[in-house]
């Protein structure tokens, strides 16, 4: 760790970190599509958001301390990224649906911090951007899946009924943020259903968490998957430590 | 640090400002207008202020080790790079040459960012080949974050397009 960086704001590191690991995570869930996307463009597209997300994620990572050893010699519990985001990439609508719910939270969060004084400003007024193209992106898929066949429509639907009880999550308060999270909260549903309702589809009725999601991810507590991610993801790192090429 | 820049400064900054985009080397770094500042500190010291076009663009490394070449063989030993974030780059800072060059290249430039964001429709966005606006999107990503494919109606050739942000 650089002297530079050791001491960062402690109102900021809680939040750096809470934003840098959903970051970091849903990067390399999107990452896990290269090569295995449904059609060229959208292999190039995934991987193109996963690069922005990682800009973010190294970022916020380094306000906190060294990114690399934040991103792969930590363990699972010391994670603070929602749970929404750990969630497998499924199929190509579960990945879409987790990229709408996702999205359009980032890009309203990152619209607020950017408005604000604090440390996070800098990097969500570029973000918040960048983020713009992921939502649009995602907007789009899901008019088109689900205002496409039968069986497009049908597995759209399942995906955001499967992903809906992480999305409360979304909304929990992180420490240093200065943030209104019921206007949040309420332009994310405004945003949401006026998408899922043009795309044909039902806004799921469920509750947003169950007894154990909600805010679960921030206190380091994760879905079964994550630990699989995890150690894929660092293995590498941990095995030969210092590599470089 | 506003003060009026030296000569010396001056002479330097061309230096970083000329050199190329890695991975769009029809573009200098002072057309793409990531070169933010260039400060001569001491004797043989110079600091330089780059911005990433996008978070997460790889190219900021090659572009932060190029300018440090190109300015230590000019005789400046210690040349620290540094990138900062604020103000976010816009398509808007690339230069009216910048976007000539880009055409040239076969690249439809980015169009001035309005004030309803970045992500606006897709009129008025030129095939850089045949000079037909009667072009469709592809794909809204890329061979890089900032392109979008496009396809003439035209000409049906596809061409990348360097999108607003």
């Amino acid at each position: 760790m650089s002297p530079a960086r050791a001491t960062p704001a402690p109102l900021g590191t809680a939040a750096a970190l809470a934003l840098g690991d959903d970051a970091l995570v849903l990067s390399h869930r999107l990452g896990e599509w290269a090569g295995n996307a449904p059609v060229l463009e959208e292999d190039v597209a995934l991987a193109n958001m996963a690069l922005d997300l990682l800009g973010q994620a190294r970022t916020l990572l380094s306000l906190v301390g060294d990114e690399d050893e934040l991103a792969y010699l930590r363990e699972e519990r010391a994670f603070r990224n929602v749970q929404l985001v750990e969630q497998p990439n499924g199929d190509f609508a579960h990945t879409i649906a987790r990229q709408l719910y996702f999205s359009v939270y980032q890009q309203l969060l990152y619209g607020q911090l950017a408005a604000e004084d604090g440390p996070l400003a800098p990097l969500a007024a570029k973000a918040v951007k960048e983020v713009a193209y992921h939502r649009d992106h995602a907007e789009h898929w899901t008019l088109r899946l689900g205002d496409g066949t039968a069986e497009s429509h049908e597995r759209m639907q399942r995906a955001l009924d499967a992903l809906w009880r992480y999305t409360g999550e979304l909304f929990e308060p992180v420490d240093g943020l200065p943030v209104d999270w019921t206007a949040l909260h309420d332009g994310w549903l405004t945003a949401v259903t006026g998408v899922v309702e043009q795309a044909t589809l039902t806004l799921p009725g469920g509750p947003q968490s169950g007894a154990w999601t909600a805010g679960a991810g921030r206190q380091g507590i994760h879905t079964e998957p994550f630990g699989r991610m995890l150690a894929e993801m660092q293995h590498l790192h941990r095995s030969h430590p210092g590599a470089s090429w | 640090m506003v003060s009026a820049p030296t000569p010396l400064e001056e002479e330097l900054r061309a230096l970083a400002g000329a050199v190329p985009d890695p991975e769009l080397p029809v573009l200098t770094l002072a057309e793409l207008g990531v070169l933010r500042a260039l400060h001569v500190t001491g004797a043989g010291r110079v600091e330089v202020e780059l911005t990433p076009t996008y978070t997460g663009c790889p190219a900021i490394e090659t572009m932060s080790s190029d300018v440090e070449r190109v300015l230590r063989e000019r005789g400046m030993p210690e040349v620290e790079v540094r990138t900062v974030l604020a103000p976010a780059w816009s398509t808007d800072d690339i230069t009216a040459e910048g976007r000539r060059k880009l055409a040239e290249f076969g690249i439809a430039p980015p169009r001035p960012t309005g004030p309803a964001g970045p992500v606006a429709v897709g009129l008025g966005i030129r095939c850089p080949h045949c000079g037909s606006t009667e072009t469709t999107l592809l794909s809204r990503f890329s061979s890089t974050a900032c392109k979008a494919l496009r396809r003439c109606e035209a000409c049906r050739e596809p061409f990348d397009h360097f999108k607003e942000l």
